[in-house]
């Protein structure tokens, strides 16, 4: 067990370092184009373009350059913002703050509910309760997160007008901003975990194991929670955390939508203006909270499963 | 046993049909069943008798689509179909409990067995957990189990097989229940560990006077437990009746051509074959009219067979509840009959074919442990193949047997080309192979040795036609390179195996599982191989229909001289049609000889256990008992010393230990890898004898 | 009983009788009434496709006078404008049925190229097992690692926005997810009897690769391929509404909710329409995959 968690660790280094490769390559080298006329634009001459490389000392060796580059990141110093005029990190934490007090919001309601309507739905396999929550599932992961948001909006914003349309909490912190942000992503998000939790319980259903539980004369709830949850939360355990993955893509849409101010937004702004020192540095951090949680999936179900904890 | 007790349960003209979208299709059509106090009874037929439905029904769990059309289960003088669900749960673990034919996926994975074991009388009753765990270790011991204490803290995965189904059927005795059922509870378990459970099986009734219905396939292993039997044919009962009297004069024709169809001790692959049952099991909507057995029977009268169905009737001069459902019983004469098929000539054996030389295959294997890591020994060793040595001869038959773990697999793996070994030769017709792989032989080695696999149902690209796959192996091998002679080709491949010849355009799909391995043979011989390999082709299938693939196999054996290394652990099968016996275990070759060799003492004392392990369907033949303690050794950290020695019940001090026992010769070409000198190995009893005939009873029955 | 005579047919080589099993496994539909929805909201766009000239009552990209005026109320809708007009005057009835040609051209293009390479890696991965494997793995754990929109962001900004860049970009984000699945079913099916079968005929791995394991493994990736497809359709979706989509003026579902958006206070019909188009379209594909699914499991 102890060597699986060495492991992982060990991975997770060596896929940041590969991607901090790979994001070095493709936004500081020649090899995509020239950063300099990237950041400059295309209309600049060749003299501000060589005067700009020089004084960002994109004139050394690359290996030399992608060392620095990555020891200042590790430090901390992740460069100066062209779109914010300011240090990167100044910009980036706060908005991955706000991030997580949407994805937390997000979380808390989704979860229970998906988890709990997964189970029920799994347990009593085509009954009217299943196909019910299964169609809605579908539905509700049909409509892309854009498309919902727009639908959500024309309803509560401009039909009822009971939220405000935009969520830039230029006022200070308001609750009442965070509800179509929030709602979009627990709706869409709701049908996968939902239908994740329902096939992993209606297959522990159909296994013998609960055969035996039931004809050993169990009451129906223990059969329920002592055998079958204890078999059937483990997928969908892993799936939770892999979803925290799928959030930093979709804030990116709904904070744009709404104009919060956010990781995501944070990310797509610095995309569209080239801003390549922040986007390196949302790009880093992204794929670091992305690996964590994958390797914390990864030990979780491991721990979860006792044929691979005793062997 | 107490006969004048009133009876535990009592089935009376069951009728149970499950509704799908296709229809009612009626899975048990009349099934009558009484059980008393403390008896065994058996339950034996083919797959799609309706066996394991009359059990579930019992339970009354036939899931969400079945369903009792008529009759009433009756059990303490309660109609279960009436009872509430509060009610059977009250029945169901403490009253009447069931053993299952997997006992891994039978077990909660993530419940410790404590856990899994202590909730059946925690439901049930009103005892402390204290008591409750008291019980459950007392029980654990009881059932033969080592160790109750530390069985109690694992986990299902850290447990055998073997002693899996132990903890299964521990926890079904906990509350002390009226009746256990058991489904098969033994198929998916060795041979020596089958023997072990078999035993406690038939123990169960006298320890704790529980009633008992066994549900099998095999009848050798109702004989060693049950003391009434019932034959199930097509959804009915077709005979019952006790021990004695079913398997000394069984009355009906099905239960008679079962009994043609097993390779009894009597049963001789040349004077006396196997003689199976022609024609096909009927589908559940497709009964005849009147007998459902009649298409198949070989003593069928038109116009009275085929008219109106009927009921069970008693035999007359026979012992009492022997009855038998065939109208013409008393007109049948078994005993006229030539017992088995007709005789068949003996294949003259040829030149050698075949040459293993001291063939080593290991395994590497890393261990990724911290504890490895720091005692330097990262990569291990598995020991598949050890030293094997032997030959055949062409037109023989050579048997390769063990249980799991023992190498055989690997060995065929290593001879197909599928792996290479790591020392030692194999020469076929002269050409060394171990050491070449599949793609470097030439078409004509690969076609000259081939392979029938093991399971029917995966042995068939499900996605390609039958046709196809076979023209597809005649183009590979050169055998035929014009495409109307591949196809007359395979034609007449269809009709050596006996198949119609539209099946050429089926999809694997659509046969059963007799049939798909029969395509499986016509694959394998379709490039006229010198030497076939067959991986237990026949223990995945019904018996009436492994004895006709049996028979097929034998004939085109016979037809083209082909070497046959038949690997099976079925000590029968093995007894009736090998020549030449291999006994293998933890890779090494324990003994090998020919087949009488083998059969008659000296003995090895692995071979010893396992021919006491082997169920034998006739009641005269005797058997001595032994049975195995403790546990296979893991393939990684084998015994310095002989392999056997965990386990032997003749182990003689530390020499089995830490030597190798040297190989001894007993004639050329028997010999026994033991520490146990010659002489006291002679000494020994036979494990099975099988009466003259002159002495049997059914031959004193006649005069 | 034998049938021994010769008019046992050789039968005819296969791709005529191929699309008649396909066609006939379509009928299977019949069971499923999900599938049976999602198939005809599949049709029905496909067929707005393919006929999108004779359909569309006007030019999508042509700006209608008097409504292109800035400060002009859009046209509402209307007998004219079904569907209303945009904020610079372009019917949206004409830019949605164009719309669906190109998000139905993409797509399956982008899927297919995603499933060529997923299939060819994922089988080499499986099947081989050793150092393959581990690379090929280790690769797809990577590109995997990167939050999907992130990877997308990445790409198009440093290879930039058109039809084939979309493409090149859906195919080297899914396909890691793609080999995953099939490296899964591969590792299952290798061991099946018949691949020994044909291992011990001395096939070669790639016959036996695509012969004999890829045709058992249809099953649960048709279903998938239906599921990604729908994703890809988001995917298009998004970046077109994030605008990093196809560059304008064509129509595209996504890029019209993007330009539409500032207005969609007081002309809410220019985003909603093309909302409904693309869910309607993706809802279909889920319906459909579900619907398979459940066939597959009564089989």
């Amino acid at each position: 067990m102890v060597t699986l968690v060495v492991k992982r660790i060990g991975f997770m280094i060596f896929t940041m370092i590969v991607v901090s490769l790979i994001l070095f390559l493709l936004l500081e080298t020649k090899l995509t184009g020239d950063p300099a006329t990237r950041v400059l634009g295309q209309f600049s001459s060749a003299e501000q373009r060589e005067l700009w490389r020089e004084q960002h000392g994109y004139n050394q060796p690359v290996a030399l350059r992608y060392v620095k580059w990555l020891g200042n990141f590790a430090t901390g110093e992740l460069g100066e913002s062209i779109r914010f005029k300011g240090p990167v990190a100044d910009v980036m934490f706060p908005r991955l703050w706000n991030t997580a007090i949407l994805g937390f919001v997000t979380f808390a309601i989704m979860i229970p509910i998906s988890l709990t309507l997964g189970v029920l739905s799994g347990m009593k396999e085509g009954s009217m309760l299943d196909r019910t929550i299964s169609v809605f599932g579908i539905i509700t992961t049909s409509v892309p997160e854009f498309a919902s948001a727009v639908m959500f909006s024309a309803l509560f914003v401009f039909s009822l007008k009971w939220l405000p349309g935009t969520s830039s909490m230029s006022g200070g912190f308001e609750f009442k901003q965070l509800i179509l942000p929030a709602m979009v992503l627990i709706v869409y998000d709701f049908g996968y975990v939902a239908r994740m939790t329902r096939a992993s319980m209606a297959e522990v259903m159909t296994s013998q194991y609960i055969r035996t539980a039931v004809l050993k004369g169990l009451p129906y709830r223990s059969v329920i929670v002592k055998h079958a949850l204890r078999n059937a939360l483990i997928a969908p355990f892993t799936v939770i955390m892999l979803q925290i993955n799928w959030l930093l893509s979709g804030v990116i849409v709904v904070e744009f939508f709404f104009a919060y101010k956010g990781f995501g937004a944070l990310i797509l702004e610095a995309s569209l203006n080239n801003d390549i020192a922040l986007l390196e540095a949302c790009a880093m951090v992204a794929v670091c909270v992305a690996v964590t949680t994958q390797t914390i999936a990864d030990i979780g179900y491991t721990f979860l499963n006792p044929r691979i904890r005793f062997s | 046993m107490n006969k004048d007790q009133a009876p535990v349960l009592i089935c009376k003209d069951l009728c149970i049909s499950y509704y799908t979208r296709a229809g009612e299709i009626p899975a048990v059509v009349d099934f009558s069943l009484t059980v008393k106090p403390g008896e065994t009874i058996g339950i034996v037929g083919e797959s799609g008798c309706g066996k394991s439905t009359v059990a579930m029904a019992i339970m009354q769990y036939m899931g969400a689509n079945g369903g009792i059309k008529s009759g009433s289960i009756t059990f303490k003088g309660r109609d279960l179909t009436q009872l509430s669900e509060r009610e059977l749960r009250s029945i169901r673990g403490a009253e009447i409990a069931m053993i299952y034919q997997e006992p891994f996926a039978s077990l909660n994975p993530s419940l410790k067995i404590k856990t899994q074991l202590m909730e059946v009388p925690l439901a049930h009753e009103n005892i402390s957990k204290d008591e409750a765990r008291q019980r459950a270790a007392q029980m654990l011991s009881d059932v033969n189990l080592p160790d109750p204490e530390r069985m109690m803290e694992s986990y299902p995965h850290q447990l055998s097989g073997g002693q899996q189904q132990r903890v299964v059927i521990a926890m079904g005795l906990l509350s002390n229940p009226s009746l256990l059922l058991l489904d098969e509870p033994t198929t998916a378990l060795d041979v020596t560990v089958e023997a072990g459970i078999v035993k406690l099986v038939a123990d169960i009734s006298k320890k704790f006077g529980t009633s008992q219905i066994y549900i099998s396939h095999n009848l050798g292993l109702i004989l060693e437990t049950c003391d009434r039997v019932f034959v199930m044919y097509s959804g009915e009962v077709v005979e019952e009746g006790t021990i004695d009297s079913l398997f000394t004069w069984p009355k009906h024709p099905y239960t008679h051509g079962l009994f043609a169809c097993i390779p009894l001790p009597t049963a001789d692959k040349n004077a006396a074959p196997l003689k199976p049952i022609r024609g096909q099991l009927p589908l559940p909507f497709e009964r005849p009219q009147g007998c459902y057995y009649h298409p198949r029977c070989d003593h069928f009268k038109p116009g009275l067979c085929d008219l109106e169905r009927f009921k069970m009737v008693h035999v007359e001069n026979s012992a009492a509840d022997h009855r038998v459902r065939c109208l013409r019983y008393k007109e049948i004469d078994h005993h006229r009959e030539v017992p088995g098929g007709e005789a068949k000539e003996a294949i003259e054996l040829g030149k050698r074919v075949l040459k293993v030389n001291g063939m080593k295959k290991y395994y590497e294997v890393r261990d990724s442990s911290l504890r490895a890591l720091f005692a330097g020994k990262r990569i291990r060793q598995v020991k598949a193949n050890e030293e094997l040595n032997f030959t055949a001869r062409e037109g023989e038959t050579v048997a390769i047997v063990g249980e799991s773990g023992c190498g055989k697999s690997t060995f065929a793996k290593v001879l197909m080309g599928l792996e290479t070994s790591t020392a030692g030769e194999v020469r076929h017709n002269g050409k060394e192979i171990s050491e070449v792989a599949v793609r470097d032989r030439s078409a004509k080695q690969i076609s000259s040795l081939q392979m029938v696999f093991q399971n029917p149902f995966d042995t068939l690209n499900p996605s390609h036609s039958i046709g196809g796959q076979i023209s597809r192996v005649i183009k590979k091998f050169g055998v035929e390179t014009d495409k109307k002679k591949i196809f007359d080709r395979v034609m007449s491949l269809l009709d050596t195996v006996k198949l119609p010849r539209d099946f050429y355009f089926r999809k694997p799909r659509q046969l059963s599982g007799g049939q798909k391995q029969r395509i499986g043979i016509a694959r394998a011989f379709a490039g006229n191989p010198s030497m076939v390999i067959a991986d237990e082709p026949v223990s995945a299938l019904d018996v009436s229909v492994a004895a006709a693939v049996t028979e097929l196999l034998m004939d085109i054996q016979r037809e083209h001289k082909t070497t046959l290394l038949f690997i099976s652990h079925d000590l029968s099968v093995v007894r009736y049609l090998s020549d030449r016996i291999v006994v293998m275990y933890l890779g090494h070759i324990l003994e090998r000889g020919t087949t009488e060799d083998i059969f008659a003492p000296p003995y090895h004392p692995y071979t010893e256990a396992l021919l006491s392990a082997v169920p034998i369907a006739d009641p005269e033949v005797t058997k001595r008992e032994i049975v195995l303690e403790g546990n296979l050794p893991s393939a990684m950290k084998p015994p310095k010393g002989c392999p056997f020695c965990t386990r032997c019940h003749r182990r003689i001090g530390d020499i089995c230990d830490n030597d190798l026992p040297p190989e001894q010769f007993v004639v050329d070409r028997h010999i026994i890898k033991c520490h146990i000198s010659l002489e006291k190995l002679c000494l020994v009893l036979p494990v099975i004898t099988v009466p003259d005939v002159s002495e049997r009873l059914h031959v004193e029955q006649r005069e | 009983m034998l049938i021994t005579t010769s008019t046992t047919e050789m039968p005819t080589a296969g791709y005529g009788a191929a699309f008649l099993r396909a066609l006939k496994s379509f009928a299977l539909l019949r069971e499923s009434w999900v599938g049976m929805v999602g198939t005809f909201l599949i049709l029905f766009w496909i067929l707005v496709a393919v006929f999108a000239p004779w359909l569309a009552p006007f030019d999508p990209n042509a700006s209608i006078q008097p409504f292109a005026k800035p400060g002009m109320e859009a046209a509402k809708i209307s007998g004219t404008f079904w569907l209303g007009t945009d904020h610079i005057g372009r019917d949206i009835l004409s830019r949605v049925i164009w719309g669906s040609r190109t998000v139905l051209i993409y797509a399956p293009l982008a899927t297919l190229c995603a499933y060529t390479v997923g299939i060819l890696m994922g089988l080499a991965a499986g099947y081989r097992g050793g150092w393959v494997d581990d690379v090929l793995s280790r690769i797809a754990d990577i590109i995997l690692s990167f939050p999907v929109l992130v990877l997308y962001i990445i790409i198009i900004a440093t290879i930039g926005a058109s039809g084939i860049n979309i493409i090149i970009a859906i195919t080297f984000a899914s396909s890691p997810g793609i080999m995953r699945i099939v490296r899964g079913l591969t590792l299952d099916l290798r061991n099946r009897d018949y691949v020994a079968a044909a291992q011990t005929r001395g096939e070669s791995d790639w016959r036996v690769m695509i012969v004999e394991i890829l045709p058992n493994a249809r099953g649960p990736l048709i279903v998938d391929a239906c599921l990604r497809l729908g994703y890809v359709i988001i995917t298009i979706g998004v970046l077109g509404f994030l605008g990093l989509g196809l560059p304008p003026p064509d129509p595209d579902w996504g890029g019209m909710v993007n330009e539409t958006r500032q207005m969609a206070m007081a002309f809410p019909h220019m985003t909603i329409f093309p909302c409904i188009a693309i869910s309607s379209l993706i809802l279909g594909f889920n319906l459909l995959a579900d619907g398979l699914r459940e066939i597959s499991l009564r089989d």
